[in-house]
């Protein structure tokens, strides 16, 4: 007998509502752990971020994919188990009291309800029992007689759907709980485990990828991507597993016509959408649909849904500025693919590019940040009042055009990141090429501005730069502007020592930029006299950049520049400009000049053969949860007995003060009924 | 103490001519929405539409004064309309718009009559004042009908921006602290009506209060009222469903832990004499919470259904999901132990106030602290 006990022990413990109780506690704390961990990034995430010691440990623990892992579907199948225990256990009595009107309770366990109370009996029994009979039928109860020695009993029960709403919600988490099962990972983890699959790095050619890494038609749960650029086609989705990926082949061959990428004018993306053509390989027919956000299609049991896009391979044509000094100003066209690697060793360069983004756009808010004049706080309400539309700040939302994204590597593999935009942007009254630059992902972009000449180019910059950096040029450049600095009859020993001085300023700023001439300055000129030293080199080196502009011009065989505030506006950026090229840290710039945009779709493709289950299981939840707790059952029970006496007893499934209020309502108007009003 | 016995039968007989008024004017309303802003909605925004008559109808047949209060609103939404004439810029320009019904200024409104109500029942609560708490009632009848004006304004001004931009304002974390305060206050109105007592007020307003104190810190340095376009995963009818249905959920948690709060003082022997029995009490509290397990319930189904649409898979155990299924497995187990078990007393009391802070991370928390797809108002 004992082995039977104990599975009787266990079963009672499994249907029980302690267990019950404990188990949703339980759940709901392993749930939480999920939320604290980012779940399902890649690996090298965790790395990072655990360290070495902890990361296996976490790994073990499956915390990087809580709720795939194998004890939080240990407890969800111990929900199952209880609560299916729990169905199977209360099945029987359940229905026995559902049917049941109890008909045959005796006066002494009538009168120990909670609610009962006797009042006098001045009619007939009988004519007494069919008046009561319509009452309580008329308030909504089934009315079953019994009729006994020198009494009756009318047992009236309503509301006995409530039972049905106690199998209804308990059945339904047992549905959703195994719809869920067949929608999870859990039938691919099967998959690999019997039918012998492995995962693989990603890294190689999807054609290179051998079948035992490939999921066949047959399979009848997964959930994968499809990366497609505008005028490619596929027919195989990938499917992330933990550390690497597998190949899920598609019944169907889906191409994209076009991308459809939509912003609003704040720059808020409004609208991704994908013109695809889906052909059937078998019958060779093809149809064509557009998948958006919010509106999947399904194709040969296939779910497909618009997840994200990438850039498909854009082509970037772009200029590369030598900016190493002595090496001129020339300019060497350059093209390449976003996604491309390119190996730059022409002239002495050891270095690689590779194109990460390409963006079409670039919606900024231009508006200057100048704050407002703020006015108290009835002022400030006021701002608030009106219609939702208006903005209390100031904005000004512009499109600023191109850019692209890239890292430039070195021989010894540092990497820089940059980001290029590709037309010129007005900042304070003139006209920039922003180039921006970091050493680390993490980090803010820092922008140098490059600026535009008359002709709406960057070249002269270039140019000036070029001459100015160079060192074999700076003696040439002293000669100049000394020349131009000082009247013709200006002592020889006055001559040589400002072009000495020249040399060395323009020395300084080529090594140090601004940076350098300021140590100087602070090393050799006291306190004092610094501010108006400063400005004498300052002085010098807008001269010589003048300079540097008229030897440009004319190697170029261009007329001389003619003094103006705009080409000092020119000078000043120029030599603003070249001080922040010392720390670009690229030998080249890669000016942006023309791109053609190639976008692809991203489509998330799934069967979930658990839905209609799962689905199924939430309406008989919903239904199940109303009528558990919005169908009251009631029992209400009248001993007629001959004596003269009538007992009313109530029962409600739950205490709560609506029975108290019901039991008062019918006491009161079943005495109304019994007792009628003697007539005069 | 009138309660209402929800018999098929009585609950008929209570039918009135007004109530046919009312259906009427709701049916007239849709009607009137359907031929002048049809063209803004698919097949599915005409169902939900259709689908509100009945269940606003059946509303206003249960509780009375929600008649006048959804008559109310609807007419100072349609004066603002018609203030507006099409025109946005009317809101610097008419007086009653600029300050009194554009929704930026009724919502403000809203603001300043909640914390004016809840001052109102707490000198009702201190002083014993039956006044003071009358004039509690009142004003966040004011409250509600303001804030409602302004959400339909708001609505019809999103579309004045631009028909590409328009959409119901509830998309956002400012729009449904909105929400939130109206739906909590009409709620509780509700209860006050039902239960006759008018002490459970102080502290239901209280949490509508801090409500409205974040929207209002959100408003003012987050400049968050501004109408914001919608991102492609929320342009979906399933949002009329899904996000009122969650929070009446909330609101429902909200009030019933309010109530957990005003119980376990009247446990302790504090304000006895003031406040509601216990068993009143408590009463409420269940059956605030039992109809907000039951929206929580189905607002997670549909936003299980919506996600299934939107990123492919009804469940992804994303932080928001994974914290809506918290707070659903907290309120079950209170539920069970309250009902399978019959327990009473202030164990529920103290579950109903910490079930409120689980409720508050899933609404608000996870927003700061986690991120995941469900992130639509960062803070």
């Amino acid at each position: 007998m004992r082995p039977r006990s104990t599975s009787r022990a266990v079963y009672e413990l499994l249907s029980s509502m302690r267990f019950a109780i404990s188990l949703l506690t339980v759940l709901g704390i392993a749930s939480i752990i999920g939320t604290v961990v980012k779940q399902n990034e890649p690996y090298n995430n965790y790395l990072s971020q655990f360290g070495p010691f902890w990361f296996p440990v976490f790994e073990k623990l499956g915390l990087y994919s809580v709720y795939n892992s194998f004890w939080f579907l240990t407890i969800l199948g111990f929900l199952v188990l209880s609560t299916s225990a729990c169905i199977i256990r209360q099945t029987r009595p359940m229905f026995k009291d559902m049917r049941s009107f109890r008909e045959h309770a005796r006066e002494t366990s009538l009168a120990s309800f909670a609610h009962h109370a006797r009042i006098p009996l001045l009619q007939p029994r009988a004519e007494a029992r069919d008046a009561l009979l319509a009452y309580l039928q008329r308030a909504g109860f089934a009315v079953r007689c019994n009729e006994r020695d020198k009494s009756v009993l009318l047992a009236a029960k309503q509301g006995s759907l409530t039972r049905v709403g106690y199998f209804l919600a308990h059945g339904a988490i047992v549905l959703i709980c195994v719809g869920g099962l067949l929608d999870g990972n859990l039938p691919l983890k099967l998959r690999m485990a019997l039918g012998g699959k492995q995962v693989t790095s990603g890294n190689q050619l999807i054609a290179d990828i051998g079948p035992q890494s490939r999921l066949g038609l047959d399979n009848w749960s997964f959930r994968g991507n499809v990366f497609i650029p505008e005028g490619k086609s596929a027919n195989t989705a990938v499917v992330n597993v933990q550390d690497g990926i597998l190949l899920q082949d598609l019944p169907f061959t889906v191409s994209l016509r076009k991308f459809h990428l939509e912003h609003y004018e704040s720059g808020m993306p409004k609208r991704f959408a994908s013109d695809i053509v889906l052909t059937d390989p078998a019958t060779g027919q093809s149809i064509e649909k557009t998948i958006e956000v919010n509106k999947p299609f399904e194709f040969a049991g296939v779910m497909m849904y618009q997840a994200s896009f990438e850039d498909g391979g854009s082509r970037m044509r772009m200029l590369a500025h030598d900016l190493r000094p002595g090496h001129g100003s020339s300019a060497m066209p350059l093209e390449a693919a976003v996604g491309d690697s390119l190996k730059l060793s022409s002239q002495g360069l050891d270095h690689s590019i590779e194109l990460g983004s390409f963006r079409a756009f670039n919606i900024e808010n231009m508006a200057s940040d100048a704050p407002e004049g703020d006015g108290g706080t009835l002022t400030r309400l006021e701002k608030h009042l009106g219609s939702g539309a208006r903005s209390s700040t100031r904005k000004d939302m512009q499109n600023v055009g191109p850019s692209i994204q890239f890292k430039l590597r070195d021989s010894a593999g540092q990497a820089r990141e940059y980001q290029n935009f590709m037309q010129p942007i007005l900042q304070d009254g003139a006209w920039y090429l922003l180039t921006g630059m970091r050493d680390s992902p993490s980090a803010p972009f820092r922008f140098m501005r490059i600026p535009m000449d008359g002709d709406g180019r960057p070249d002269s910059w270039f140019e000036i730069r070029s001459v100015l950096l160079d060192t074999s040029r700076h003696a040439e450049l002293a000669r100049r502007f000394t020349a131009t600095a000082l009247p013709a009859s200006a002592a020889a020993e006055v001559r040589g020592r400002l072009e000495e001085t020249t040399r060395r300023t323009l020395e300084l700023f080529a090594l140090g930029g601004f940076d350098g001439l300021g140590k100087f300055i602070e090393s050799t000129i006291p306190a004092g006299e610094r501010d108006k030293a400063a400005d004498v080199f300052i002085k010098i080196l807008e001269g010589c950049a003048w300079e540097a502009w008229n030897l440009a011009r004319s190697a170029a065989g261009a007329p001389a520049p003619t003094p103006s505030p705009t080409h000092a506006r020119l000078l000043r950026d120029t030599l603003n400009a070249t001080n922040d090229s010392l720390h670009y840290g690229a030998p080249v710039y890669f000016q942006l000049t023309g791109f053609d945009e190639v976008r692809a779709t991203v489509l998330q493709v799934t069967r979930s053969p658990g839905k209609p289950i799962v689905y199924l299981g939430s309406l008989l939840l919903v239904l199940g949860v109303f009528a558990m707790l919005y169908i009251r059952e009631r029992r209400l029970f009248v001993l007629l007995k001959d004596s003269g006496e009538a007992l009313v007893a109530f029962t409600s499934n739950r205490k709560s003060m609506d029975a108290d209020e019901s039991f008062q309502h019918h006491r009161d108007a079943i005495a109304a009924l019994l007792t009628p009003p003697v007539s005069p | 103490m009138d309660i209402a016995h929800k018999d098929s039968t009585s609950l008929l007989r209570r039918l009135n001519p007004g109530d046919a008024l009312f259906a009427l004017a709701l049916i007239g309303g849709a009607l009137f929405a359907l031929r002048q802003y049809g063209g803004f909605m698919d097949i599915y925004d005409k169902a939900i539409l259709l689908l509100t008559v009945p269940a606003l109808a059946a509303v206003g047949v249960v509780w009375k004064p929600f008649r006048l209060f959804l008559a109310a609103s609807a007419g100072l939404a349609v004066c603002s309309l018609s203030l507006y004439g099409g025109d946005l810029a009317r809101a610097e320009q008419a007086f009653f718009l600029k300050y009194l019904i554009s929704s930026q200024t009724a919502i403000m409104w809203m603001s300043a009559l909640f914390f004016i109500a809840t001052g109102a029942y707490l000198l009702g609560l201190a002083a014993r004042s039956d006044f003071a708490e009358a004039t509690g009632t009142a004003l966040t009848w004011c409250a509600v009908t303001m804030g409602t004006t302004g959400l339909f304004v708001r609505w019809y001004e999103s579309y004045l921006i631009g028909a590409d931009v328009g959409h119901i304002p509830i998309s956002n974390l400012y729009e449904v602290f909105v929400l939130f305060s109206l739906i909590t206050g009409l709620l509780y109105l509700y209860y006050e009506g039902v239960y006759a007592t008018r002490r459970m007020g102080a502290f239901v307003l209280t949490v509508i209060s801090a409500a409205v104190a974040f929207l209002l810190w959100y408003t003012f340095s987050r400049e968050a009222h501004e109408i914001q376009p919608l991102i492609p995963a929320l342009q979906s009818y399933w949002m009329k469903v899904h996000v009122p249905a969650n929070f009446i959920g909330y609101g429902a948690f909200a009030l019933a832990a309010m109530i957990g709060v005003a119980d376990l003082l009247v446990r302790h022997n504090i304000l006895v004499s003031r406040l509601p029995a216990a068993r009143v009490l408590e009463d409420v509290m269940y059956k605030a919470i039992a109809i907000g397990f039951a929206f929580f319930t189905i607002a997670t189904i549909l936003g299980a259904l919506w996600a299934a649409e939107a990123w492919g898979t009804y469940w992804q155990w994303d932080p928001k999901e994974t914290w809506a299924f918290i707070v659903w497995l907290n309120y079950a187990t209170w539920l069970h132990i309250r009902l399978t078990k019959g327990l009473r007393g202030a164990l529920l009391s103290w579950w109903a106030v910490i079930g409120l802070l689980v409720t508050a991370f899933a609404f608000v928390g996870v927003n700061m602290f986690l991120s995941g797809l469900h992130s639509y108002g960062s803070l």
